[in-house]
């Protein structure tokens, strides 16, 4: 008892320091306890990365390739993003990959066949995703069904849909120019590097007005070497990021030129800031975290429970319909199989594997970013190496199994640290 | 500590914050709470203690309007008010601080302090006024024992737990303060926090009612003890009148036999001891 006493009467003598180094070691220690966050995600990317390099290095580490990548993973990326959400409550959602191709059916029947402009289309294919969002809701949060069971039904149901509408062995092909620009086109070289800066000075501006005004009203503000190096990274990060894509990555430069970013790109960011904005600055996305951390102590707050299980499943299923117009825009239409097969597992995958927990409460929109990009590599440097695609999805699934694991055992560790 | 009051009853120095006049509440045929008085007054601590089934979690459910009173008259500052919600209660300032605390673990001590009631500027959180308010009521405490108070809730130490969840019952101009057994899962410094704490809200004018189970705790920090028996209130007395051995005596038998002769207090004293405990065990399971 003294001893716990003693520690209490050492914390609050504390004076907060100055020094990177115990920065560092705060760092080490919150990743000690059980805090790993988006790090096994980053250190994977990495050695995948480097791991293919060295295996195919005259075809993994090109601009075009890269350029792929970006291409492929997207329409995970967005699932994923949804599901970060329900995810958060410590719910799942199996039907998000055939909402997505549902959605993506009509936007095909909106578009192609009756001739609506993108736009309209676009328009009723969210509003299928928020609706199909609204009845698992419903029946989770009112009718209290558990969300595996609803969305599993779900997942079946939708399938049957999607087989209805496009047809056996049929395909609703995509024509629209607005809508395939979205996978196939990309921006010119000159906005790319423009969104680059412009991204770079708001984020920078924006965490250095807020860490100078909180040091300055005596709060608890980020050491200013860390933003620094926070802001550098980025800086090079993105900026290797955007060189490559504005690159000549054509194999046949002759024929035709691929340069610039791709126009999902903005879309992605679009997302990411937008749902982080409303995760972590609104009292929604507080409410959201609460719930999914204690549901009891957030009830007795006077938060709506009900109400924020359903608008979660609300903006899952929503996501999912975007995520639904970006595969149907890569593969130039929309089939029986749109959404389906993998899709969904890797979007859990990428969720899970960016440090999203599965027990609720824990996890951030750009986590699923990370994770979907982790997921992407493995499935392109895998066929790059010529692996059948038994063993992608044998891999895959072992890397969801480890992400799942980190999850846990950090999870345990947290318990019994108490961090 | 306040100078005890002349007479033996309750503290008479002014209207009391809260007072209950005859208050009765059944569930079916049971009738739980029968004519029940208590007064409670700003700046004190009114410890309520009974035995299990006694009724006290239904008087505190009444008065923080999780059920309402069958019968009665609730008045709260001198005014006759019919509480029928929680909310309703939070209005008036009342604030109850439950047995497990209700904090998310997953969000640190200032989102745990706000949580359902944040404040937004233009519709996006102000973190930096809700952090410095946060600070500000845990100075105002004289709580020293948290490092920062953007520490998840998950690293907290059980008497911290407590802090916070007392100190965000105070955050919204509470003037009446429900603490539920704040001390039954700590260690004895960290009790010795906690009932540091409950006194320094009543000596910062607040009026607060202690539920607990444990005599010690109680003697150490009340003002009034009001002892509920089979639901009816037993008495309401001045904590610096009555002696441990009597308190359990009204729990066990709802009344006091005469003062009994100094030579028997200390053994009555021993004997009442061992069956509080004994109490106190069969709370815990």
């Amino acid at each position: 008892m003294s001893t716990m006493m003693d520690k209490e009467l050492e914390n609050a003598g504390e004076v907060p320091d100055n020094r990177v180094t115990s920065a560092l070691s705060e760092y080490f220690a919150k990743v000690r306890g059980g805090d790993v966050g988006a790090l096994p995600a980053v250190l994977g990317l990495v050695v995948l990365a480097l791991v293919f390099t060295a295996l195919r290095s005259e075809t993994f580490p090109t601009a075009f390739n890269f350029g792929n990548l970006l291409n492929q993973g997207a329409g995970v990326i967005v699932i994923a993003m949804g599901l970060v959400f329900v995810l958060l409550l410590g719910e799942i959602d199996l039907s998000a990959g055939y909402t997505a191709g549902t959605a993506g059916a009509v936007l095909g029947v909106a578009v192609t066949t009756h001739g609506w402009p993108w736009w309209a289309g676009v328009v009723v294919c969210l509003a299928t995703g928020a609706f199909i969002g609204l009845i698992i809701g419903l029946l989770v949060a009112r009718m209290g069904i558990p969300s595996f069971v609803v969305t599993l039904a779900l997942f079946l149901a939708l399938q049957g849909v999607l087989l209805q509408v496009v047809g056996e062995g049929g395909q609703i092909a995509l024509t629209d120019p607005t809508i395939l620009a979205v996978m196939n086109k990309n921006m010119p070289v000159w906005l790319g590097w423009t969104l680059y800066v412009v991204v770079i000075v708001v984020y920078g501006g924006l965490t250095f007005r807020r860490m100078v005004t909180r040091r300055a009203n005596g709060l608890h503000a980020e050491r200013t070497t860390v933003w620094a190096f926070k802001f550098a990274s980025l800086v090079i990060l993105l900026g290797i990021v955007v060189y490559l894509l504005s690159i000549e990555r054509s194999v046949n430069p002759a024929v035709t030129s691929i340069t610039g970013v791709p126009v999902v790109v903005p879309l992605l960011l679009v997302l990411l800031v937008g749902t982080t904005l409303l995760l972590n600055r609104t009292s929604f996305g507080r409410h959201i975290y609460a719930v999914g951390g204690n549901a009891e102590a957030a009830r007795r707050s006077g938060i709506n429970v009900a109400n924020i299980r359903l608008a979660c499943f609300v903006i899952c299923s929503t996501m999912a319909a975007v995520a639904g117009i970006v595969i149907g825009s890569r593969d130039n239409g929309i089939t029986p199989n749109t959404g389906g097969g993998q899709t969904l597992l890797y979007a859990v995958g990428a969720a899970v594997i960016g440090g999203t927990s599965l027990f609720g409460g824990k996890g951030r929109t750009l986590d699923a970013i990370i994770g979907g990009l982790v997921v992407a590599i493995i499935a392109n440097g895998m066929a790059l190496l010529n692996q059948p695609a038994g063993v992608v999805y044998f891999v895959t699934g072992l890397v969801l199994l480890v992400a799942a694991s980190v999850d846990a055992l950090s999870r345990r560790r947290t318990a019994s640290t108490g961090r | 500590m306040t100078m005890p009051a002349p007479d033996f009853g309750p503290t008479t120095t002014d209207e009391p914050l809260l007072s209950l006049r005859g208050v009765t509440k059944s569930f079916g045929a049971v009738e739980v709470l029968r004519e029940v008085n208590l007064d409670v007054r700003l700046g004190k601590v009114t410890a309520l203690v009974g035995d299990n089934g006694a009724g006290k979690s239904t008087l505190i459910k009444g008065v923080a309007g999780i059920h309402t009173f069958d019968g009665g008259d609730y008045r709260y500052e001198g005014e006759s008010v019919h509480i029928t919600s929680p909310k309703q209660a939070n209005a008036l300032g009342i604030e109850v601080v439950y047995q497990d605390l209700a904090l998310c673990d997953n969000l640190d001590i200032v989102e745990n302090m706000f949580l359902g009631r944040e404040i937004t500027s233009a519709g996006l959180l102000d973190d930096a006024t809700m952090e410095k308010r946060a600070n500000e009521t845990l100075a105002g405490l004289s709580v020293r024992t948290v490092k920062s108070v953007r520490q998840k809730v998950a690293s907290l130490s059980g008497g911290q737990r407590q802090t916070v969840a007392i100190a965000r019952s105070v955050l919204w101009n509470s003037k009446l303060v429900i603490l539920d057994e704040p001390t039954a899962a700590l260690g004895v410094a960290q009790t010795e926090q906690v009932l540091k704490l409950v006194r320094r809200l009543a000596d910062n004018g607040l009026a607060v009612i202690l539920i607990s189970h444990n005599m010690n705790d109680v003697l150490q920090v009340a003002d009034d003890i009001a002892v509920l028996y089979l639901g009816r209130m037993a008495t309401q007395v001045d904590a610096k009148k009555v002696t441990h051995a009597q308190v359990v005596e009204l729990i066990t038998t709802g009344r006091l036999s005469t003062d009994p002769p100094p030579a028997a207090v200390a053994v009555a004293e021993e004997e009442s001891t061992n069956s509080a405990v004994t109490n106190d065990q069969e709370d815990q399971s």
